[in-house]
């Protein structure tokens, strides 16, 4: 394993001028001593990063996740320390900079692939798949200013990752372009992946990294809070906000928005302190338990979680969601509608997620558990909750058991009405 | 397996003491064993890496100035023609004004100037815009990474296309003329060229890196500029000053005037594309001296010293530059 970045205790010190004298003369008038306050955007980090990884750096706004990508690029030095990056380095911090709204797309991919550092011979190689990613094809040769914002984007996206970059830094630009074009970009990003190639993705979301990152750097004020895979990290990430009197918005995947309310995206206050209900345990329960730790696929199982309510609190929802190992999202369900306006009272109490019949496949699965209160705002989590193991008897292989019939129709046969059936 | 908040965050901190180079430490933090190259993000990065990024960087330098031309000539329809029609009027004018107005004994005399202004208008044209050009690239600069030198090397490069430009308008003027410039002074001439080059960049890249600080220099540099215009002997003779200090014994202000790097540059272009040393035809003067009529190896002494200074302020202009570079994403 060799290490593809190396941090080497990077410190970056920020001036924070309360008014910036830029010219001589108020230089001159202030006597040369410009009030400023010192700030450390970076204090003392070190990581090493294996060549192949995908490290997530996780942080609040302000952490200095985003400048220590940065330091990374070499856009900005470090005040003290270093960064060795080993092989062809790509950061994509903000598609389409540097692009002249006077030239041509043409021009411009030029332009900026050579700004990223790609030869002229490099992207005549690349140019037409360049164009075909960005989908502009007809527009190519109009100027960048004709653009809307999504074409923009999108050409930028697409030259940059014509990179092919041994280490390539990505900073929350994911997002970009309609939802297909997104999942171009993801599928781009994957690819990359598979190549072997390093990647450090700067994110807000923990969602994005539990999908891409092997492991997760979590930042705060500066320092590095720890190094985990994604899940552990995560956790510790939510534990952090927790503490500090933030929790993480519900839903930051968007994937049911009607739920989130005002200020979606927004961290939700939650003191610590007033935690009114805590989550204590959660255990898989199935059948045979003292005598096998797995269950085959199929057959039912349920986890209980024990909680406790400090306060008296009403509208409670609880919500698991099941992983795979490498914590990708099989399920996600909450209890809403179930006790919904239930009043709950101090004291200890539980509750049961039944599957009738888990149709997972091969593997160890993980069940996260949270609780919310009728705002949405995060009272506790559970991650990990529990683990579970599924072993399965039949011939299917992937994540999930679909029922299935197959029908073969040998050659000369009359057709069967039910071939149809199941072609659907 | 009792995961509760608290001892998840117990589980949080011990992370964090660990060590963090602990389960590496058998791992070198730079293996020699990969062909792979490696780049050091520092506050201090050794002249030669950066002079080999810059080199690197060649092919962004060749599209800057592409860039350049194209957007100063956008959707007009005589394009890069422009560049040559400009000095080609300005030529013109000089010659009907000082053949027919303003009556001067330098036989030639749009020539003359002409081929000082040469000189002149690189110097002149590339600093003004290398000044701000850090500032006027502030996307680029602030999101991506690439050898910053590069922005006023462009510049220069971008005069150096003018410059071409006016030399081929010149060029058509002395064959329209039927006239012949030294051509024994033709490697004076080149040796000029490089200098100019040398001293430009240097100028460039040192006045690019200061103005991101202090914002005043680029209106600094354009006052600077007027006034250094008249120091030099592009409208004037050399001759005449040369004679008029040395009248009045004024040794140290023609050191002074002599001292000025581009006044060498000036000189040996005037050399070569003008070549008439002295005049003895002209009505009122028994022997009029145009150029300065130095020896030919003297010509080449001045530029090897203009050159050896060049070359001192560029280094000292690139570290001044890769001193400053680093807070630039932050200042802009």
């Amino acid at each position: 394993m060799s290490v593809a970045i190396d941090i080497q205790g990077v410190s970056k010190r920020f001036r924070l001028y309360h008014q910036k004298y830029t010219s001589l003369k108020e230089r001159m008038v202030h006597g040369g001593h410009v009030p400023f306050e010192e700030f450390w955007a970076l204090e003392d980090v070190s990581a090493e990063i294996a060549a192949g990884q995908t490290l997530g750096i996780l942080g609040r706004n302000g952490c200095g996740k985003s400048t220590l990508l940065k330091c990374i690029a070499g856009i900005l030095q470090p005040t003290a320390g270093q960064v060795v990056v080993r092989g062809q380095l790509a950061a994509m911090l903000e598609l389409g900079a540097g692009f002249q709204p006077e030239l041509s797309g043409r021009d411009n991919i030029y332009l900026n692939g050579s700004l990223l550092g790609l030869s002229t011979k490099e992207i005549d190689r690349r140019f037409d798949e360049i164009v075909a990613f960005a989908e502009l094809e007809q527009f190519i040769d109009n100027q960048v200013k004709y653009y809307s914002s999504g074409m923009y984007v999108r050409l930028g996206f697409s030259v940059a990752v014509s990179v092919e970059p041994d280490v390539l830094l990505v900073d929350e630009v994911l997002a970009v372009g309609d939802e297909r074009f997104q999942m171009k970009c993801m599928d781009r990003i994957q690819q990359f992946q598979k190549d072997g190639r390093t990647i450090v993705v700067v994110s807000h979301s923990p969602d994005l990294m539990r999908d891409i990152c092997d492991n997760v750097l979590v930042m705060d004020r500066g320092k590095v809070v720890t190094i985990a895979a994604a899940g552990e990290a995560i956790r510790v990430f939510r534990e952090r906000l927790i503490e500090s009197g933030f929790a993480p918005a519900p839903e930051q995947v968007a994937a049911d928005g009607g739920e989130v309310d005002a200020g979606a995206g927004a961290p939700v206050e939650v003191v610590a302190a007033q935690r009114k209900v805590k989550l204590l345990s959660a255990t898989p329960q199935y059948a045979r338990q003292d005598e096998r730790n797995y269950i085959e696929s199929g057959e039912p199982i349920s986890v209980r979680v024990d909680f406790e309510v400090a306060a008296p609190v009403s509208g409670v929802q609880f919500k698991i969601t099941l992983l795979t190992e490498r914590e990708a999202i099989v399920f996600t369900s909450t209890s809403a509608g179930a006790i919904e306006g239930m009043p709950l009272d101090p004291g200890r109490g539980s509750a049961t997620f039944a599957f009738d019949s888990m149709t997972l496949l091969d593997g160890r699965f993980i069940a996260t558990i949270e609780v919310r209160d009728s705002g949405g705002v995060v009272l506790d989590i559970l991650d990990p909750g529990c683990h579970f193991e599924v072993m399965n008897p039949g011939r299917a292989k992937g994540l999930v058991g679909l029922p299935m019939r197959v029908t073969v129709n040998p050659p000369g046969a009359p057709e069967q009405a039910d071939v149809v059936a199941a072609a659907r | 397996m009792t995961t509760t908040s608290e001892a998840g965050l117990s589980g949080a901190v011990e992370t964090l003491d660990k060590p963090r180079h602990a389960p590496a430490g058998p791992v070198p933090t730079v293996r020699s064993d990969e062909d792979l190259p490696y780049r050091v993000v520092s506050s201090q990065v050794r002249l030669r890496a950066r002079l080999a990024d810059i080199w690197g960087s060649h092919e962004l330098f060749v599209f800057l100035v592409r860039k350049e031309l194209k957007v100063k000539y956008k959707s007009s329809v005589l394009g890069l023609l422009w560049s040559m029609l400009n000095p080609a009027v300005v030529l013109m004018v000089y010659y009907v004004v000082f053949k027919y107005v303003l009556k001067n004994p330098t036989p030639d005399f749009a020539l003359y100037l002409f081929s000082g202004l040469l000189v002149w208008n690189l110097f002149s044209t590339v600093l003004p815009g290398s000044s701000s050009t850090i500032v006027a690239n502030a996307g680029i600069v602030k999101k991506v990474a690439f050898p910053r030198e590069i922005l006023p090397l462009s510049q220069v490069g971008t005069g150096a296309v003018f410059l071409f430009f006016q030399t081929i308008v010149m060029a058509l003027f002395l064959l329209g003329f039927q006239y012949s410039p030294d051509w024994t002074y033709t490697p004076v001439a080149l040796f000029a060229l490089v200098d100019l080059l040398v001293l430009t960049s240097a100028c460039a890249i040192f006045l690019s890196a200061v103005n991101v600080y202090y914002r005043d220099v680029e209106h600094l540099v354009g006052v600077l500029l007027q006034a250094w215009f008249w120091g030099i002997p592009v409208v004037y003779n050399f001759n005449l000053v040369y004679v008029e200090l040395l009248k009045h014994h004024l040794h140290w202000l023609l050191g002074l005037y002599l001292v000025d790097p581009v006044t060498p540059l000036i000189l040996a272009f005037q050399r070569f594309f003008y070549g008439q040393v002295s005049v003895s035809n002209i009505p009122g003067y028994a022997h009029y001296q145009v150029l300065a009529g130095y020896p030919y190896h003297f010509f080449l002494e001045m530029l090897a010293a203009v050159l050896v200074a060049s070359v001192l302020l560029l280094l000292g202009a690139l570290r001044v530059f890769s001193r400053i570079e680093g807070n630039f994403a932050e200042e802009l």
